[in-house]
């Protein structure tokens, strides 16, 4: 890459953290006012008690429980899409990959959450961690939900380290460009990097490791989250297929909150130079694909159920499809199929606003799934007289609002103090390992020449 | 300390210096290269390459394995409590601990090896050039025997010499 067009890239890309606009200040004051009103009603659950909630006998987990299961699926977003596209060395994935791992931190961290505001006096979550109490109880790990904290805790360490390390490179670069208390503090976060070919080969062996490790460790999050239905015997939820389901339905979130996340960062940051059609149109067509498998996987699931006729499931089913969670149903049918697979399986409406457009879809549909498994088969377990409806309550709305408040919040925030693309990772698009063989060196250069 | 260093625009010019530099019998542990992005196209770049961080992460996953194996069977058994008709010390669900736990410490150990052979946090280098962040290549050497042999080696064209230090 020649100096003139490093430097342009290093300016466009640093532009966000060096130049604040008014805009700005106006969002963060917009989104920490929503964040400050969720946990002012988290204090008010607290205080109050969990009666205030929608949430009784018999459906114990609702919209928390949903929230949880929606934002573990979203992380699905980053961290494994990186990995795998670092894996097969796809070039497009440069621009892509950081936008994208920052999604898995922070979906992680609010997803995390929600068991612990689900408990009602979160200060007793410690007595998940393994440790001999003073009652010498330990935790069980013959319950799933000492699984979901291993899991979580695994994912979550492995997601933020493979954000973190690649930020070094750039951090140096920030400490380079700055001066006074930013240089001080990007020297810091730089820890003394210089860029010496030993240093690059270090960080580009330790990528490749924990891009292995964290795919596997991906797929088993979601597979541990759907167990804490799956090991229950309540009808519709003791299936052998929930593993899969759940990890298809998490990338299928995931990746259609990528592309809204993208969108807006190319739209605001103006990095319509570094986020190019290409990159949707790729995003769009993986989209397209965890759709179809998504209708896959809910046509095996109904079919198995409707003909087996096992009372209990049957009623569920029904319910769902025709009773009165039915307008959820087929609205989460439309948005998870119709639209999806009608705007991206055309070419021409595979722009950047029809992918966009279905993603919005996606999320709506996948959160309405997580909640129609969730609520439904606990509201109508075994024997009509344990049947019982539920009904969210202001509390449970609000704090559901404002975790996709501090969401966009803590993106906003992130894109202001790092560049949100990896400066490093496209300049070394110019230098491909002369290992790469011919086709998959033209792939390499794909992200960056294809307008 | 000082150091004579030179910022070449290229990846062969960069080598052409380096070729020199050896040539003039500068050993090639004596010359810095520095580069904001990795060189994977030149020569000079496939220096040490060579890492045993495969071997830690493995070894730091079998850690982890072993760890959560004693975790999970001594806790079940400090607490003998029938569950679900399971047995106390349950293979399935324990298989599960087992297998985060070693992810995790692998994870840890790669990252851990990483910041030890990159010697990261790192001291205040002697030889460093902002100007490496916009594309140039620094090849340099710290307390040249033969200065003037050095600056010769370094000047290839297209290359700015520069001193650092005293």
């Amino acid at each position: 890459m020649s100096e003139a067009s490093a430097r342009k890239l290093s300016d466009d890309l640093l532009r966000p953290l060096l130049q604040t606009s008014w805009r700005f200040y106006v969002l963060v004051a917009f989104l920490g006012a929503i964040v400050l009103m969720g946990l002012g009603t988290w204090a008010y659950q607290m205080y109050n008690g969990f009666g205030i909630t929608g949430i009784n006998h018999p459906i114990f987990w609702a919209f928390y429980i949903t929230n949880f299961v929606f934002w573990i699926g979203i992380s699905h977003a980053g961290t494994l899409i990186s990995a795998i596209l670092r894996l097969v060395n796809a070039g497009w994935r440069r621009p892509v990959t950081r936008c994208a791992e920052v999604i898995t931190a922070f979906a992680l961290m609010i997803g995390a959450l929600f068991p612990i505001i689900h408990l009602g006096r979160p200060w007793l979550f410690f007595w998940l961690m393994p440790y001999p109490s003073s009652r010498q109880i330990w935790p069980n790990f013959r319950s799933p939900l000492v699984w979901d904290f291993f899991a979580i805790t695994t994912y979550l360490t492995g997601s933020v380290l493979f954000l973190v390390l690649p930020m070094i490179p750039d951090f140096a670069l920030v400490r380079d460009r700055t001066t006074g208390l930013r240089h001080r503090i990007y020297g810091v976060l730089a820890l003394g990097w210089q860029g010496t070919p030993k240093q690059w080969h270090r960080l580009e062996s330790a990528m490749q490791i924990m891009a292995i490790a964290i795919i596997p460790v991906a797929v088993s999050v979601h597979t541990i989250v759907s167990f804490d239905f799956s090991m229950a015997p309540v009808p519709m939820w003791h299936s052998t297929m929930f593993g899969p389901y759940f990890v298809a339905g998490a990338i299928f979130s995931g990746i259609a909150g990528l592309i809204i996340a993208m969108a807006a960062l190319r739209k605001f940051l103006h990095l319509e130079a570094y986020l190019h059609p290409v990159h949707f149109q790729n995003l769009g067509k993986l989209l397209l694909l965890m759709s179809l498998l998504w209708a896959y996987f809910v046509f095996a699931e109904r079919l198995t159920i409707w003909y087996g006729n096992e009372p209990s499931e049957i009623a569920v089913m029904y319910v769902t499809q025709k009773g009165s969670f039915a307008p959820l149903y087929w609205t989460m049918v439309v948005c998870n199929f119709v639209i999806p697979f009608t705007i991206l399986s055309l070419r021409k409406l595979r722009t950047i606003p029809g992918c966009v457009i279905a993603s919005f879809g996606v999320l709506i549909g996948m959160w309405l799934e997580r909640f129609l498994i969730v609520v439904p088969s606990l509201g109508h377990k075994y024997l009509p007289y344990s049947w019982g409806v539920y009904r969210p309550r202001p509390v449970e709305i609000i704090i559901t609002i404002s975790t996709f408040a501090a969401m966009t919040l803590l993106y906003v925030l992130f894109s202001k103090f790092v560049p949100i693309i990896s400066i490093w990772e496209m300049k070394a698009g110019d230098h491909p390992s002369p290992a790469l063989s011919a086709a998959a060196s033209h792939e390499h250069a794909l992200g960056e020449t294809h307008a | 300390m000082s150091a004579l260093y030179a910022l070449y625009a290229d990846g062969d010019s960069a080598q052409r210096a380096i070729n020199a530099l050896q040539a003039g019998g500068v050993s090639r542990d004596a010359i810095t290269v520095l580069s904001g992005e990795p060189i994977e196209d030149q020569e000079f770049f496939e220096t040490d390459k060579s890492t045993w961080m495969w071997y830690f992460a493995s070894a730091g996953g079998l850690v982890g394995l072993i760890f959560a194996t004693w975790l999970t069977r001594m806790t079940e058994l400090a607490w003998p409590i029938k569950t679900g008709n399971m047995p106390i010390v349950s293979w399935w669900p324990n298989l599960i601990i087992m297998f985060e736990m070693t992810m995790l410490f692998g994870i840890l150990a790669a990252v851990l090896t990483l910041l030890v052979t990159a010697r990261l946090p790192g001291p205040r280098p002697v030889l460093y050039d902002p100007e490496i962040m916009d594309g140039k290549i620094l090849v340099g050497v710290v307390n040249p025997a033969n200065a003037a042999a050095v600056e010769r080696a370094l000047s290839q064209p297209g290359a700015e010499i520069r001193r650092s230090g005293n």
